[in-house]
């Protein structure tokens, strides 16, 4: 196995406080891994450092071997280096067949041709049905994301980052806040996913995490804690002691 | 639009390129709204003069709605690219007489060089920071040609402008006539183009990065380039309004620099609606209809009807204001 996405000493420091502490993480081509950690373990930060929304303070982070740290957000998306936000991020006054039908023009590095139109683009829109299919989209394909139901509103946020054929797909939380009823339609379209896309997911729910992920990163203050696959970071006394830690001052607060 | 997911069949293209289709596709009403348009030229008996300035307004809005109803760029000073349009198709006519298709090139191609450079300034910065720069570099290039009187007149106008036959061939009469038929086709023309940029990917692209921008670059799209690229289109577009006013009125003052032509064409689009095109064109008819008739009536208080109007449109919203038959329905269960 080779590595699609490395990290090297990542740091980040707002002020004083040190959000993401010397992070190397080395994710493989074709991996289920999974980052797991504690509230306000730099989870989030992270992820805005891999796709460049913010800059780190200091380290590096390499996409197939090419160094990346400094490309901007839209420049790294294009190398395949895609995230599906934990809030959704949507556009709000278009349908579903819209949206996709841009990303996925965008993604063909067809969005700055002005001499076409969208719809009319066979090929554009052939890919945007199948999507919307694979995606169970299809039913609410015609209507305005902002009166869709959560859960597709939801699966529309996934169907927008693989309508850009990640070859790494950073998850964050993707099922936050959908009802339990929902949540199997959109883990089943996330492992329907080709084997070549490297996912990274970054996950609070356990259950989720270990029936998903083969692999697991810790991450607690901002640094790794710990890293193995899923029998070895369940074993793990320290990561029971972290995560026990919280849950028994939550019970306490509660 | 009707669709059962359970029949689609895997690789039936059929209903989502119906849809597709459906984006683009020429409407009736449009179809109406431009044979009006064109047939007024040739069977009305008069008021080509005011049709004249109705049309060129109306193609300086519909420059604003490519940066604000597409991209979501807000401008306090669009009057900068149609003032800067006006004095270079005037001083164009004046000094070398050429052609005016010709001055209307050199105009397009001088604002769209004010519209790429003064572009950074609108890249970063929340809409209140636009609001403010925009209004700014009118401001500054309002200065520059008071000062620069020896060039433009100054707060006098420059005059002297006499417009040679278009190709030749059609001479500005005293009537307006050949000046509302070029004005006409020159907007006609160029709102197809326009029409045309937006339904493509790059016109759709402007859309995702109005609506939001975050994801908008997470999905690929260059946001500030594309910004660059439509705000540039922009300022041609206003540069040629501004000149077709010089052309056919033959004169260009410091009024085509002043703030109330910001302000104004920022009212028309909104009273005609951002982010179709058309809402330019009606807002700017509404508007010139409205200024001629209250005018009439009420020489010192044809704004407040304006004002009044505004405020309407802002509370009851388009959609309610054309369907009388909803104003006095309680909103039951809608959502916001």
């Amino acid at each position: 196995m080779s590595t699609v996405l490395q990290t090297f000493g990542l740091l980040k420091r707002f002020g004083g406080l040190v959000a993401t502490n010397d992070v190397s993480l080395t994710v493989e081509r074709g991996a289920r891994q999974a980052l797991i950690g504690p509230n306000g373990a730099g989870k989030t930060t992270l992820i805005n450092l891999l796709t460049g929304v913010i800059a780190p303070t200091s380290g590096r982070i390499e996409l197939e071997g090419e160094d990346i740290t400094s490309l901007p957000v839209h420049a790294r998306a294009r190398r395949g280096l895609v995230r599906t936000f934990q809030i959704n991020q949507l556009f709000p006054e278009m349908t579903p067949s819209q949206a996709l039908a841009v990303a996925i023009a965008e993604r063909e590095g067809l969005g700055s041709r002005f001499l076409r139109a969208l719809g009319r683009r066979g090929e554009v829109m052939d890919e945007c049905g199948a999507l919307l299919e694979q995606c169970n989209l299809t039913d609410v394909m015609d209507r305005t994301t902002s009166v869709l139901p959560y859960g597709k509103q939801r699966l529309l946020e996934i169907a927008l980052a693989l309508a850009a054929k990640p070859r790494v797909l950073l998850l964050d939380e993707p099922v936050a806040g959908v009802p339990d009823g929902e949540r199997r339609e959109i883990l089943g379209t996330v492992a329907a996913l080709p084997d070549d896309v490297t996912i990274l997911l970054i996950e609070h729910d356990m259950d989720l995490v270990f029936s998903f992920a083969t692999r697991i990163s810790v991450l607690v203050n901002g640094g790794v804690f710990a890293e193995g696959n899923n029998a070895e970071i369940a074993r793990d006394p320290r990561v029971k002691a972290v995560y026990l830690g919280e849950e028994m001052a939550g019970s306490a607060y509660a | 639009m009707k669709h059962d997911p359970s029949s689609a069949v895997a690789g039936d293209t059929s209903a989502i390129r119906a849809i597709g289709a459906r984006w683009s596709r020429l409407k009736p009403a449009e179809i109406a709204f431009w044979a009006i348009a064109l047939g007024s030229a040739f069977f009305l008996p008069s008021g080509f003069l005011l049709l004249n300035e109705l049309t060129i307004l109306a193609l300086f809005a519909v420059s604003l709605d490519l940066i604000l109803g597409y991209a979501g760029i807000v401008s306090l000073g669009h009057a900068a690219f149609f003032g800067l349009g006006a004095y270079v198709a005037a001083l164009a006519a004046k000094h070398w007489g050429i052609d005016p298709v010709l001055g209307l090139g050199l105009a397009a191609g001088a604002t769209a060089l004010l519209g790429l450079i003064s572009s950074v300034l609108v890249m970063r910065g929340t809409d209140l920071t636009r609001l403010m720069v925009t209004l700014g570099v009118a401001l500054i290039l309002y200065e520059v040609a008071n000062k620069l009187d020896w060039l433009t007149g100054g707060a006098d106008g420059m005059t002297g402008v006499t417009m040679n036959p278009i190709f030749g061939i059609f001479e500005f009469d005293l009537y307006g006539r050949t000046a509302y038929i070029y004005s006409l086709s020159v907007l006609t023309i160029l709102f197809f183009i326009a029409r045309y940029v937006v339904k493509s990917p790059f016109g759709w692209s402007l859309q995702v990065i109005r609506q939001n921008p975050l994801r908008a670059a997470a999905m690929g799209v260059a946001v500030n380039r594309r910004r660059a690229a439509i705000y540039t289109m922009s300022g041609a577009y206003a540069g040629v309004a501004g000149a077709l006013l010089a052309q056919t009125t033959g004169f260009a003052s410091l009024d085509v620099l002043d703030f109330h032509r910001s302000a104004d064409v920022l009212l028309m689009l909104v009273i005609g609606g951002a982010g179709y095109l058309y809402g330019g064109i009606i807002g700017a008819i509404v508007f010139k209809v409205m200024q001629d008739w209250l005018s009439g009536i009420t020489p010192q208080y044809w704004q407040f009807w304006i004002g009044m109007l505004l405020v309407v449109i802002v509370l009851v919203g388009h959609d309610r204001l054309i369907r009388p038959w909803t104003w006095f329905r309680r909103s039951t269960g809608s959502k916001s």
